[in-house]
């Protein structure tokens, strides 16, 4: 299990991006963080990864403190995130990538796997460069299949949605239902998308840096979709 | 051949208790071993230090491999090796280059190739240098490529400088016919005070002719590197250079890219980077489980891969 406490992070001109959340993340579940953009989505879960260490609060991870691990050290105890905006790398093909992310080699078969399971032909990327050749739809899917060869106890998605048509996001659903029937382990997702909403367990909302509200899906999900959350243009804490 | 000479061959070339298809070893500036085949024939040259290699029109699928070795110190190695391929060949060959150095003077080889590659041919060329030894003596590698491509033939040459040579100078220059291509791909490491200078220097004669560089280099501690490139389009035709350095360390390197269009269709680009290694791809590896030195050894061996 996941636990948050009382964690604050603030930019440096002393804006509060994260003021004071608490979270409990159960296992086996898919979590939907959800909420307006400039909200703390994105810092929480780099937080949760390591790549934002809080001013204050602690993060445990299966009751162990977690919050002075580094990014290395907490991916070693089986968490992984999946960035936003995917880093690029000259050299590195998609398999080098895969197999840095499993930690061994693949097989052309288990490569073929995890990338027909993002929606994308194995012949055309196995050996391609993660370089700036590839679209911004490409390297996100490549981005989320590193995350599938970890299988790790808590997956992270930083909006899985961004910059994937809606066609092919679809089918991304689909991955992500299937990940969470078979494996054991947590994926936490941050979307905006309807689509993940839906087929989560439970839902956290974060807005001005705060838990807004969280909760089943099946409580959570009326109160989004009937608008009672709308958030104006120059809302800001 | 001596003992050294065969642990420098296996890292410069795929040898292994000898080659298959002609070859020639060079060892201290002598002929160690030399083996023609039908369609590839390997000769001294008469008039200086050297080789004259000469590939039949129509010969598909055969290498040659051409390495030369400098096994100690004091020795100033100057040799010019030339190609000839014959139209249509489709062949690949295997340069190369190993100094050791373990004595305090300089050990030098300094190869001049030059390729006479006639219409429709197709080369693949490969070049791997490395210095070895622990010593004071410095390790030098000065390669001269000349290149002359009919129409339509095309030449891809593949060069790599591993590690352990104190200096070198490096520099190409091409010639491009009617349709001809030349794609060269270069990758040097340099670390300690290790300095590398690559010059190119390529004239697009031929109409729609084409030529693609790709320089990668990667310089470590307090090594200094220097790219220059110089793609002249003097028809119709297209170039492209594409120069990437990391800095590692204090490492120091200098591109100057020059593009020359004389003509009104020549279309040519150049792209060049340099910079440390991206914190977020640092990033990204260490969220996989890598370590921070792990992380940056796999981006700079894909980098340079």
């Amino acid at each position: 299990m996941l636990k948050l406490e009382n964690i604050v992070w603030n930019l440096e001109d002393g804006r509060g991006i994260l003021n004071d959340v608490s979270l409990e993340i159960p296992d086996n579940k898919l979590v939907a963080i959800t909420g307006p953009n400039g909200g703390g989505k994105t810092t929480l879960a780099k937080t949760v990864a390591g790549l934002i260490t809080p001013e204050s609060g602690k993060i445990f991870f299966d009751g162990e403190d977690i919050t002075d691990l580094d990014i290395t050290q907490r991916a070693k105890k089986g968490i992984s995130y999946a960035f936003q905006q995917p880093v690029r790398f000259k050299g590195l093909t998609v398999r080098d990538l895969l197999e840095l992310a499993a930690g061994r080699e693949l097989k052309q078969h288990e490569i073929c796997e995890l990338l027909g399971k993002v929606g994308l032909c194995k012949n055309d990327y196995i050996e391609r460069e993660v370089n700036a050749s590839l679209s911004g739809g490409e390297i996100k899917r490549i981005e989320i299949a590193t995350v599938l060869a970890r299988n790790t106890k808590l997956s992270i998605f930083d909006e899985p949605e961004a910059g994937i048509d809606l066609w092919s996001f679809a089918g991304l659903v689909d991955v992500f239902k299937e990940v969470k029937e078979k494996i054991n382990g947590t994926l936490m997702i941050i979307s905006h998308q309807e689509r993940i909403l839906e087929i989560a367990d439970e839902i956290v909302v974060i807005s001005k840096g705060k838990v807004e509200n969280s909760g089943p899906a099946q409580e959570i999900l009326p109160t989004l979709i009937n608008g009672s959350r709308m958030p104006r243009p120059c809302e800001r804490s | 051949m001596n003992e050294t000479t065969r642990q420098l061959l296996e890292i410069i070339s795929d040898y292994k208790d000898g080659f298959k298809g002609a070859y020639n070893i060079r060892e201290d500036g002598q002929c160690a071993a030399r083996e023609s085949s039908e369609n590839i024939k390997i000769e001294s040259k008469q008039d200086a230090p050297g080789l004259v290699i000469k590939i039949k029109p129509g010969t598909k699928g055969e290498k040659v491999y051409i390495p030369a070795c400098v096994t100690k110190s004091g020795i100033d190695d100057l040799v010019y090796n030339d190609f000839y391929v014959g139209e249509g060949a489709d062949v690949t060959i295997v340069a190369g280059c190993g100094v050791h150095n373990s004595g305090d003077e300089e050990a030098r080889h300094n190869g001049i190739h030059r390729f006479f590659i006639e219409k429709n041919a197709n080369v693949l060329y490969q070049e791997k240098h490395i210095g070895t030894g622990e010593s004071k003596g410095l390790r030098k590698i000065d390669p001269v490529t000349d290149i002359e491509l009919g129409e339509n033939a095309k030449l891809t040459m593949d060069t790599v400088q591993l590690s352990g040579v104190d200096f070198t100078t490096r520099t190409t220059r091409g010639t491009l016919g009617k349709d001809a291509r030349l794609i060269i791909k270069e990758r040097i490491m340099t670390d300690g005070v290790e300095q590398a200078k690559t010059d190119f220097y390529v004239e697009l004669k031929g109409e729609n002719s084409g030529v693609d560089l790709m320089s990668r280099s990667v310089a470590r501690d307090e090594s200094y590197q220097e790219y220059h490139s110089t793609i002249k389009g003097m028809n119709a035709c297209t170039g492209h250079s594409e120069c990437d350095a990391i800095l590692v360390g204090n490492g120091r390197v200098s591109a100057s890219p020059q593009l020359d269009a004389e003509h009104n269709d020549a279309a040519l680009i150049h792209e060049a980077a340099i910079g440390k290694i991206a914190g977020e791809q640092l990033l990204k590896l260490r969220t996989l489980g890598l370590t921070e030195e792990e992380a940056e050894q796999k981006i700079i061996s894909g980098f340079l891969k």
